[in-house]
């Protein structure tokens, strides 16, 4: 200590200056605002996810306003819109780009179920080819619907295992 | 309008020798020929008449007739802004008609999406590769006896657990 500065004060006993908590509930609180997605847009439902990305919903308030235009840098993939039997093989390709941990949301009915489409040229519901963690029907789905998904999500986030050192590393 | 109706009464008039009957309908001229005389026919009215732009062609599937098929061109004037509508005819058997790539470049695509959706041929088009549906996809969708529900995923479906 120099002489003739004042000395530090004393930190006050009962402050802040440790948490416990479990890992996985920390790893998921941290993961859950965290969300990079990768909007994978093929139809109308595009003007909606605009609306509800931009300022006035505004998913940002959520941690997942940074749209990543590579699967290999995102973890939240987004399909907005109509996916037909042709482009199938593409929604595959790039679900399995991403790298784990990663989810998935059925933007819209098309997505979800094949909405009023049934025919040769399109897939009735991407779940038959990915697996989808939330289903956000509609057509379009409202913004505030979209915002419930996506806070749904972060429900099943924050309620998740999240394995970081396992039997494979 | 009346301008453009007294151009298409000259057309009808010019190129009836070549048509089995003709008629106007919505403000276009329609001509019903032969399969043989489109070709020919659609000569004069790009040559003569001006029609320079090729817009569609297109199939209609009557599944209780003989012939089976009508196939629809249709065909646009950029100088008279008239259309002309060309309907001929093709059965089940022999589901083919010629090409008119030689005379407009861009029917090479419209045949193209008619024959994967009708299986309509064209006689002298040899690109008649699938345009919008994708290589091994069985049957004709738009033909009236193609399944609605039948699926032909290029992906497996995932086993779902119950």
């Amino acid at each position: 200590m120099t002489p003739g500065k004042p000395a530090q004060p004393p930190v006050p006993r009962g402050a802040f200056e440790y948490l416990s908590t479990r890992k996985d509930e920390f790893v998921g609180w941290a993961r859950k605002f965290s969300l990079f997605p990768y909007p994978f847009v093929t139809a109308c439902c595009a003007m909606e996810f605009m609306s509800v990305s931009s300022t006035l919903y505004d998913t940002d308030r959520f941690g997942a306003a940074l749209p990543r235009f590579t699967p290999r840098q995102s973890d939240l993939l987004m399909v907005v819109g109509t996916v037909n039997h042709k482009q199938a093989p593409i929604l595959r390709k790039v679900y399995e780009q991403m790298c784990e941990p990663k989810w998935v949301i059925a933007f819209g009915v098309c997505a979800t179920s094949g909405g009023f489409y049934q025919n040769y040229a399109t897939l009735l519901g991407i779940d038959r080819i990915i697996p989808v963690d939330i289903y956000i029907p509609g057509c379009p789905p409202r913004p505030e619907m979209v915002i419930d998904g996506i806070m749904k999500l972060q429900d099943k986030i924050a309620a998740e295992r999240h394995p970081i050192i396992n039997e494979d590393f | 309008m009346s301008a453009g109706g007294d151009f298409l009464g000259e057309v009808q008039a010019g190129v009836g020798a070549r048509t089995l009957s003709s008629g106007m309908a919505h403000g276009i001229l329609v001509l019903d020929v032969e399969p043989q005389d489109l070709v020919p026919l659609v000569k004069d009215l790009k040559g003569a008449f001006g029609f320079d732009m090729f817009l569609d062609v297109t199939a209609v599937d009557w599944p209780q007739r003989r012939p089976r098929f009508d196939v629809v061109y249709h065909f646009y004037s950029t100088r008279r802004f008239v259309r002309v509508r060309i309907k001929t005819r093709v059965d089940e058997s022999e589901p083919i008609v010629d090409t008119l790539v030689p005379l407009y470049g861009s029917a090479r695509y419209m045949e193209r999406e008619c024959h994967e959706m009708y299986g309509i041929g064209f006689r002298g088009n040899d690109d008649l590769r699938p345009l919008l549906l994708y290589e091994g996809f069985q049957g004709h969708p738009l033909r009236k006896d193609y399944p609605k529900q039948r699926e032909q995923p290029l992906v497996p479906y995932r086993e779902v657990e119950p």
